[in-house]
């Protein structure tokens, strides 16, 4: 469904994306794992056209993304929900919500798609006229996931969902990204969070330094030498 | 008495004009990030259409705002496209510069208007200039008070447009993080473009209102540059809600130097209360509203 290959990508002179290369297939949990500065959001940023890279390609559903222009990507499926929410903070939650379908298909489903959200969430739909930036740290991310899906997307892409929560919203989080999976969701995660995350995903890359240095399924990771001595603390 | 609620009326009248001048401002502070500071200028081109559209063609000022306004809508949105988006779009140069842009974008507007027109007084007479209403013992200069509604017309229509429409919720999203808006699809700069013809065409609006109250020559452009920035720091930058709060403030604090000091010192005192706001609410008029 979405394959990158050898992409190099620079912020000016300093390059962060080393030849890097991994392929997400139709219905899979497929999680970026790393340390601080390893290129993950990177990127998830040069998927969705943030960011361009300087060699290699990106190709969803046999579509060039690398060259499209960032505002016509969530047009193919492609959503980024970004790292830190990102959520307008001075509009309401169901204004949020209908900032994630602005166009074509998306657009003539806001209704139902505002619904399926509160059904999702239901801590949305009793926040639905308060300012997003009002919400709790929680209800933020859910928002944030809320305003990906209503898009109506083929891939959703999440940077650190689970950043600055409390565990226990984590967890929350968590099943919700495996309920929307199992929905038929295709999701490519970025986490931080190694040790919870490799029970659930089917497969899984460790990027270090901008390189991709190990990949295989949760299961052979967690069982990995260096994946134990340096992320799990085992 | 009566002295002191006519001059209070006769202010917040023209207090109506200011606020859409300041809220065009806004808008494109709130987009593109900078203080345009050819508003003003903007506003005397469209003060010299609507005078053209009078002079030459006899089309009354208040009907030919409805040729003026869209003329300068697409006037805005060429500045923009081909003189400001472009220095966004180069890494080497910071946005802020395109202030300096806008300030060479007015000089060579009132030059140009100096040498095509050159710099004497102009302005309109019509049948309703000198009518005067009288309410009680408040006597209220027709022109001026359908212009103050009109301009509230205006305000209105754009709150409708910002918070109702998906064009403008998605103007409000590039305003508040253009690369969240980006992934959702926008294109901020097509945002960015229209926001600036947007903001030109509410500038045009009242430029098209003063005219059969106010004289036009080249050098009102800074002028309504001046008392743009005046009312939209007053409004606490970024405010639309503040922008209207800053016209008002504005336009009762002249209307209040004119009578109680001197004509002469009607734009002193503006000024004036422009500073005492200043020191003591550095925030703007902001912090007494929500929006």
């Amino acid at each position: 469904m979405l394959k990158v290959k050898n992409i190099n990508m620079s912020y000016g002179d300093v390059q962060v994306l080393w030849d890097v290369s991994f392929e997400v297939h139709q219905g899979e949990i497929i999680v970026l794992v790393g340390a601080n500065g390893a290129g993950k959001s990177s990127i998830l940023k040069t998927i969705s056209g943030l960011q361009r890279i300087s060699s290699g390609s990106i190709e969803f559903e046999g579509k060039d993304l690398s060259q499209m222009p960032g505002n016509e990507i969530i047009n193919t499926g492609v959503v980024h929900v970004p790292e830190g929410r990102r959520l307008f903070n001075e509009m309401t939650v169901e204004e949020n919500l209908i900032m994630g379908s602005l166009n074509g298909e998306a657009k003539q489903k806001r209704a139902e798609s505002i619904e399926e959200s509160y059904a999702l969430f239901p801590r949305l739909f009793e926040r639905k006229k308060q300012l997003a930036g009002t919400l709790s740290g929680g209800e933020q991310q859910m928002l944030a996931v809320a305003r990906g899906l209503m898009s109506k997307p083929k891939l959703l892409m999440l940077d650190e969902p689970s950043l600055g929560l409390a565990p226990v919203l984590v967890q929350d989080i968590f099943e919700i990204v495996k309920s929307i999976n199992k929905q038929g969701m295709t999701v490519l995660l970025v986490e931080q969070n190694v040790q919870t995350t490799l029970t659930f995903c089917d497969r899984a890359y460790v990027l270090e330094n901008g390189e991709i240095t190990l990949s295989g399924t949760g299961k052979e990771l967690m069982n990995n030498e260096h994946v134990k001595t340096a992320y799990l603390g085992i | 008495m009566d002295m002191f609620l006519q001059t209070l009326v006769s202010g917040l009248l023209i207090g109506g004009l200011y606020a859409i001048i300041g809220i065009g401002m806004t808008l494109i502070m709130g987009v593109l990030g900078i203080i345009n500071l050819a508003h003003g200028q903007i506003l005397m081109v469209a003060m010299y259409i609507t005078w053209i559209l009078w002079q030459s063609f006899g089309i009354d000022p208040y009907l030919g705002m409805f040729i003026t306004v869209p003329i300068v809508f697409y006037f805005g949105q060429f500045l923009a496209k081909y003189l400001l988006h472009p220095l966004i779009e180069k890494d080497s140069i910071l946005p802020e510069n395109q202030v300096l842009m806008t300030v060479g974008i007015g000089m060579v507007l009132v030059e140009l208007a100096r040498s095509i027109f050159s710099s004497d007084y102009r302005s309109v007479q019509t049948g309703y200039t000198d009518v005067v209403w009288h309410l009680g013992k408040i006597s209220l200069s027709m022109p001026i008070v359908i212009d103050f509604f009109l301009a509230m017309l205006l305000t209105l229509g754009l709150f409708w447009l910002l918070m109702r429409t998906d064009l403008g919720r998605a103007i409000r999203a590039t305003a508040q993080d253009k690369e969240a808006a980006t992934l959702m699809g926008i294109s901020a700069k097509k945002i960015t473009i229209l926001t600036f013809g947007l903001g030109s065409a509410l500038t045009a609006a009242a430029g098209s209102l003063f005219l059969p109250i106010y004289y036009l020559y080249p050098d009102v452009g800074p002028l309504f540059t001046l008392k743009a920035f005046v009312i939209t720091i007053l409004g606490g930058l970024g405010s639309t809600v503040g922008a209207i709060a800053g016209g008002l403030v504005l336009g009762i604090a002249e209307t209040f130097g004119a009578t109680y000091f001197s004509m002469g010192y009607r734009d002193a005192v503006g000024l004036v209360i422009f500073l005492v706001v200043l020191i003591f609410f550095p925030g703007g008029l902001k912090r007494f509203t929500k929006v």
